[in-house]
């Protein structure tokens, strides 16, 4: 087991390294100058401070120097500064980071607290009306693009039942109840097509299982089938659902992107639409930087929970 | 790639002669209500995107008599919006634009896609390390972010979208090429390729590739509707199509802004969008049942 996660790990390291690679291509093809942006409209004609700032952002050296420049200060956590605020820029991807987590966890938790009845309920009356309607819960969850249901959410719930806010964060600091109250509507936003997808995973890994030997040993030693369902089935078929959760995360950082753009809540997804608005090159590479690699831990983390809990895989 | 393979539904029944199960697939994958109406609903669109001039009650840009946000009524099915234009016109006329970017993007997703994993998997050793590192590699972008700078660096327009959108999506299609390639190529009727002097290229286009195609299939048409929701999305954080072209992701983003005064606005467009992707997912997801037959079992309701 840990050589198989410290070989996982070591595989990493080229993948992160052309993340790297891709990251700082990006960067460089992206139309506009940022010394000029760096220097701001009033200074526009000035050559000197220009040079000056081309010089102080290394953008004179040849570009192999500067990725390596830039790669060796990002690996120790120095991404520069924010060309829009002038604040470093890790400071600034660390206050925003825990905002994307918060609200992709309490996405993740609301598409459970749907997926799971729902999709136990669908497996156990297979063709049922309830299972008809499970089914095209799932399908519609699947086909609403998240940003069009945000909007109806608030239009539904700020706007016409003056309920939740519109829009806007507020942080932990000022009480629970009115951060929860912030994040509760992006979360669903963010949680419903996850929730669809979880849905018919289980759906099918539960039908999967039912019609195992064991199951049938189960029913046939008497137990109840609350029993059958909850002790011996369920354990099982909900091992395939850590892969689809952990192969959702991108997706759910994708979706953050939009989300947080409609509810103004100031995280990373936020931050990359800003940074790419207001070329803050900066700031656009360490968020692409730190999206990409909690990606590929969040793809670690689900495989090697997989083996944890299915003890039939054995890595080597 | 070995760790969750079976978690997921498998396409790979093993290859299948050629021309066999298109005629089956597309039988297989009629049966359902679903699949009839996602069909019929696609149907709709596409007479939408490609007659819009003719079925239009007016022009995209065209202002109208009626005002800025009237309410929908009889002459303006739709309602107006905030300059005064039909909304119902400006609907019909962004389905060519959906339907290019869903159809388009994923189309030169498949084709580089199925080029790297065809090579990858052919040659193996170094290519296939390589190739796959960077699919890897590209797999951890979260979609729209790429997508997102990829479009950045374009120049914002529906031809960027595209472009973006085939590159992001590229990886999945050569994952899936690349996986049935290499039990493809163990095969004795590749090694007969072979041993009768048979070029390479010739193996990979001739012999490999149409024991590949039904699941690409499957999968193009799944990511379809995807790209559509990715098209929108930049459409909507200004990235996209340009106004005044109409663009469903565009239109959600103007009606949003007037969501207090004309709610009608931001449903009309998102509808289209919904409509749209969850048909082409319908289609979808009836061919992958009507390919893989242990699905047909466990999931056909």
């Amino acid at each position: 087991m840990r050589t198989y996660i410290l070989r996982r790990l070591a595989a990493l390291v080229p993948v992160l390294f052309l993340v790297s690679v891709v990251t700082f291509s990006v960067n460089l093809l992206l139309p506009g100058d940022p010394a000029l942006a760096y220097i701001g409209e009033a200074n526009i004609g000035d050559k000197v401070m220009y040079e000056a700032v081309r010089q102080e952002l290394g953008l004179d050296q040849p570009i192999p120097v500067q990725y390596v420049k830039w790669l060796g200060r990002a690996v120790r956590g120095d991404f520069g500064r924010s060309i829009r605020t002038r604040e470093p820029a890790l400071e600034g991807l660390l206050a925003r980071l825990p905002i994307t987590l918060q609200l992709s966890a309490m996405a993740m938790v609301i598409s459970l607290v749907i997926a799971i009845p729902i999709g136990i309920i669908s497996a156990v009356r297979p063709n049922s009306k309830l299972d008809t309607a499970g089914t095209v819960l799932a399908m519609t969850g699947v086909a609403v693009p998240d940003f069009w249901l945000a909007i109806l959410l608030i239009y539904l719930f700020a706007v016409w039942l003056p309920w939740l806010p519109s829009s806007g964060f507020v942080p932990l600091a000022q009480g629970l109840w009115p951060n929860l109250q912030s994040m509760i509507l992006p979360a669903v936003a963010l949680g419903m097509v996850l929730s669809a997808v979880v849905m018919r995973q289980l759906r099918a890994s539960l039908l999967e299982v039912l019609r195992q030997e064991y199951v049938v040993v189960a029913r046939a030693k008497g137990l109840r089938e609350r029993h059958v369902i909850g002790r011996h089935a369920l354990k099982n078929a909900l091992i395939p659902m850590v892969t689809v959760l952990g192969l959702q995360t991108g997706r759910l950082f994708g979706g953050a992107v939009l989300i947080e753009t409609i509810f103004s809540l100031p995280g990373l997804g936020r931050l990359a639409t800003d940074s790419i608005l207001f070329r803050d090159y900066p700031m656009l590479l360490g968020t692409v930087l730190i999206l990409a690699t909690s990606v590929m831990l969040a793809s670690l983390v689900t495989d090697v929970l997989y083996a944890v809990l299915d003890p039939r895989i054995r890595y080597t | 790639m070995a760790i969750t393979a079976g978690t997921e539904p498998t396409h790979s029944q093993g290859a299948t002669p050629r021309g066999r199960w298109s005629g089956t697939l597309l039988a297989g994958a009629l049966q359902t209500r679903g699949a009839i109406f996602g069909l019929a609903v696609i149907a709709v669109v596409l007479v939408l995107a490609v007659g819009a001039d003719l079925i239009a009650p007016y022009g995209p840009t065209r202002i109208q008599a009626a005002g800025v946000l009237a309410p929908p009524s009889l002459s303006y099915l739709l309602g107006t919006d905030q300059i005064g234009r039909d909304v119902s016109s400006r609907i019909i006329y962004g389905a060519s634009v959906s339907i290019q970017a869903g159809v388009v993007s994923v189309g030169l997703a498949l084709v580089l896609g199925v080029l790297v994993g065809l090579l990858a998997g052919y040659y193996g050793g170094w290519v296939d390390e390589l190739l796959m590192r960077v699919v890897d590699a590209l797999y951890a972008f979260p979609a729209l972010l790429l997508a997102l700078a990829v479009t950045a660096i374009l120049g914002p327009g529906l031809t960027s979208v595209m472009l973006a959108i085939g590159v992001v999506f590229a990886p999945a299609f050569a994952r899936l090429v690349r996986g049935q390639t290499l039990s493809i190529r163990e095969r004795d009727f590749i090694t007969a390729a072979h041993v009768v002097g048979v070029e390479p290229w010739r193996v990979m286009l001739v012999h490999i590739w149409p024991n590949v195609t039904a699941p690409i299939i499957v999968q193009a048409s799944l990511l379809v509707g995807s790209a559509i929701v990715i098209e929108a999305g930049l459409s909507f954080l200004g990235l996209g199509v340009m106004p005044p072209t109409p663009s469903w992701g565009s239109m959600l983003k103007e009606g949003y802004q007037y969501m207090e005064q004309a709610p009608w606005l931001a449903f009309a467009p998102g509808a289209a969008i919904f409509l749209t992707v969850l048909a082409f997912n319908l289609v979808g997801d009836a061919l992958q049942r009507a390919l893989d037959p242990r699905l047909r079992r466990t999931v056909g309701a």
